[in-house]
């Protein structure tokens, strides 16, 4: 019995550990804002507190527009990223593994460079580009530059590796050209990979802070991690019940996506599918 | 007719020379296997025919049509590849049909075609299953069921049985055979198993270092092997060759410093000329009064033994014999001269006024 008992004891410590504070947030946003400013945060939630999530989804708060809008702007900018990742990085991927041309390694490898240049480390010269370009407070300008990375091209060209010249070449003999090869059988057989991407880059994108910060300033285009950002008040009181209910609100999709393809998410980083 | 000729054939890879010049014609409905150990070229070969390779140098022309600079498509050429090559995400339907799909055939033309391949190949039960969800002998019929269905001109086998186990290799050769000998397809079969060679091909290309050796039926490669390596590659196990010296006018070969007698004029060459003689294990025959070899190693092999004998530090003999006497430290044995094959030791070829194995070349 022992034996069994350290390691549930183990993880059920480590749920906790990791549970707790999403649970204070949970029990705080239905408080009273004056008492979570005291501490005196209680793990109990109170029901006639729920009201809260409504307010902030139609209203906002002192600092920020409407939840729900920011919520929308959050979900269109994780889903350009995720699909327009995806769209930039399979086609790349397929060409820099299955085509020679010229120069193609120089390729390959200048797009690996950009995964040592994230955009917080370009911050500055992204601005300026996206600033000649007049995308400063526009989805464009949100968006375009997260797109471009390397990671979906370097895992994508890593599945793509482990197809068997043969599989290549018994297309070829059918007469399958190159669109059709990527279409009929390079993209069914990623099935899994891409959806585990998708996963990771929809993440990615919705925990977006730094750059959608510095590149809208126009609250239209404010995300819902802005949004509790600018609900926390330098000079006038936080309501801190709001930001709570907010920080669950923004939890829940991210949540939710990962919960819905969790399956394809495992297969696709465990298995080779081939 | 749907013939396959090669004209000088070459293919290099950077420096290095793969295919040294291949002149090969096969005739309508023949299958001819190409055999040979790895490296020497053989797959490159099929490749170069299949249109997945581009050659240095040389024509290829199916039914008396260019097919050089064709792309894969476009030169109505199926092929099994070794490790099957199924489509993974489709069904044995799916992979059966696609590349019908891709020339545009209507539905019901696509639905007929593949019923009737999937009856020849006993699989009609397993059309909507996943490749993975199959045997290996069950791949097998499926990739051969996505060259059938195509009706070519030409099919291409590359070493389709090496991924079997011993047991379903031999079923799976009879099938090979059968269905090959009913479509009446021309067909190129790349193989390093000798006795895959010898029971499939209508004819065989030995081919060495990218050189063909010799193209001849399987008996007479047998029997008339063209140089030392034929001799050595194809039977099993393998024949002794024994460097030896010509005397007598060539009517004895003196080898580990024993003279062996010939009979006659059967070996042309002068007094003295150095000579490598070859006989198979199974052509040795016990002999009380003949030469002597120090017995090293006896292998049981049910109804047969081998036995393993060398003399002088560097001639070894291998003795095929049906359950022998009780196994001395030295046995006596004679090569009788029907069965002796000489080669020159110099150029490894043929010495003989032999039958009709003759190299291509």
């Amino acid at each position: 019995m022992t034996g069994r008992l350290i390691p549930h004891a183990v993880l059920v410590l480590a749920i906790l550990l990791f549970a707790l504070p999403i649970w204070i947030a949970v029990a705080g946003s239905t408080q009273d804002s004056a008492v979570i400013a005291r501490g005196e945060i209680s793990l109990i939630p109170r029901l006639s507190g729920l009201g809260v999530y409504r307010d902030v989804l139609l209203h906002g708060s002192a600092g920020a527009g409407p939840v729900w809008h920011a919520l929308m702007v959050s979900a269109g900018m994780a889903l350009a990223i995720a699909f327009g990742k995806i769209a930039l990085s399979l086609p790349s991927a397929y060409a820099v593994t299955f085509f020679r041309f010229p120069f193609r390694m120089t390729a390959f490898w200048l797009i690996f460079l950009t995964l040592m240049l994230p955009v917080e480390v370009r911050l500055i010269p992204t601005f300026q580009v996206m600033s000649s370009l007049d995308l400063i407070n526009s989805f464009t300008g949100l968006t375009i530059p997260l797109i471009a990375s390397a990671t979906a091209t370097l895992l994508f060209r890593q599945t793509f590796l482990t197809l068997p010249d043969e599989l290549v070449e018994a297309a070829r003999m059918d007469g399958a050209g190159p669109l059709r090869f990527l279409r009929d059988i390079v993209i069914p057989v990623s099935g899994a990979n891409i959806a585990a991407l998708f996963v990771i880059l929809f993440v990615y994108g919705w925990n977006q802070y730094l750059w959608p910060l510095l590149v809208a300033t126009d609250p239209k285009y404010d995300t819902v991690v802005i949004g509790i950002v600018k609900m926390i008040g330098v000079d006038t009181a936080t309501e801190w019940n709001k930001v709570m209910a907010t920080a669950v609100l923004a939890l829940i999709p991210p949540v939710a996506v990962v919960f819905l393809m969790q399956h394809w998410f495992v297969k696709g980083l465990t298995e080779g599918d081939k | 007719m749907a013939g396959l000729r090669l004209e000088g054939l070459h293919k290099s890879f950077g420096a290095i020379e793969i295919l040294k010049g291949v002149d090969l014609a096969l005739a309508d409905g023949e299958m001819l296997v190409i055999v040979g150990a790895s490296g020497c070229g053989k797959s490159t070969l099929l490749r170069l025919v299949a249109g997945l390779e581009t050659p240095t140098a040389g024509r290829i022309l199916i039914d008396g049509r260019d097919v050089t600079g064709l792309d894969p498509s476009a030169r109505d050429i199926a092929m099994v590849f070794q490790n099957y090559a199924l489509y993974p995400h489709m069904s044995v339907f799916d992979n059966m049909a696609y590349g019908l799909k891709i020339r545009g055939l209507p539905r019901a033309a696509i639905r007929a075609k593949v019923d009737e391949a999937s009856a020849l190949l006993g699989l009609e039960a397993l059309l909507e299953r996943k490749p993975r969800q199959l045997s290996g002998g069950q791949r097998q019929r499926v990739a051969m069921g996505r060259a059938i269905v195509r009706d070519p001109k030409l099919f291409l086998f590359d070493e389709p049985l090496s991924n079997l186990d011993a047991k379903l290799r031999v079923q799976m050769r009879g099938e090979i055979r059968r269905l090959q000998r009913r479509l009446k397809v021309t067909s190129l079969y790349v193989t390093h198993d000798q006795v895959e060679a010898m029971t499939l091909g209508d004819r065989l290309l030995v081919m060495h270092q990218g050189v063909p050796v010799q193209l001849a039926t399987p008996t007479e490669v047998f029997e008339y092997p063209a140089d030392t390596y034929v001799a050595g590659f194809i039977g099993s196990p393998a024949m002794n060759l024994l460097p030896g010296v010509l005397g007598r006018n060539g009517t004895a070969v003196t080898v580990a410093g024993t003279e062996i007698a010939l009979a006659p004029s059967r070996f042309a060459a002068p007094d003295g000329h150095a000579v490598i003689l070859g006989i198979r294990p199974e052509h040795v025959v016990l002999d009380p009064s003949g030469m002597s070899w120090p017995v090293e190693i006896v292998e049981l092999l049910g109804s047969e033994m081998l036995v393993h004998a060398r003399r002088g530090g560097e001639a070894s003999l291998t003795i095929k014999i049906v359950h022998g006497p009780a196994m001395s430290d030295v046995i006596r044995v004679s090569f009788p001269s029907e069965h002796v094959h000489l080669f020159d030791q110099a150029t490894g070829l043929r010495l003989t006024p032999a039958g009709s194995g003759v190299p291509p070349s």
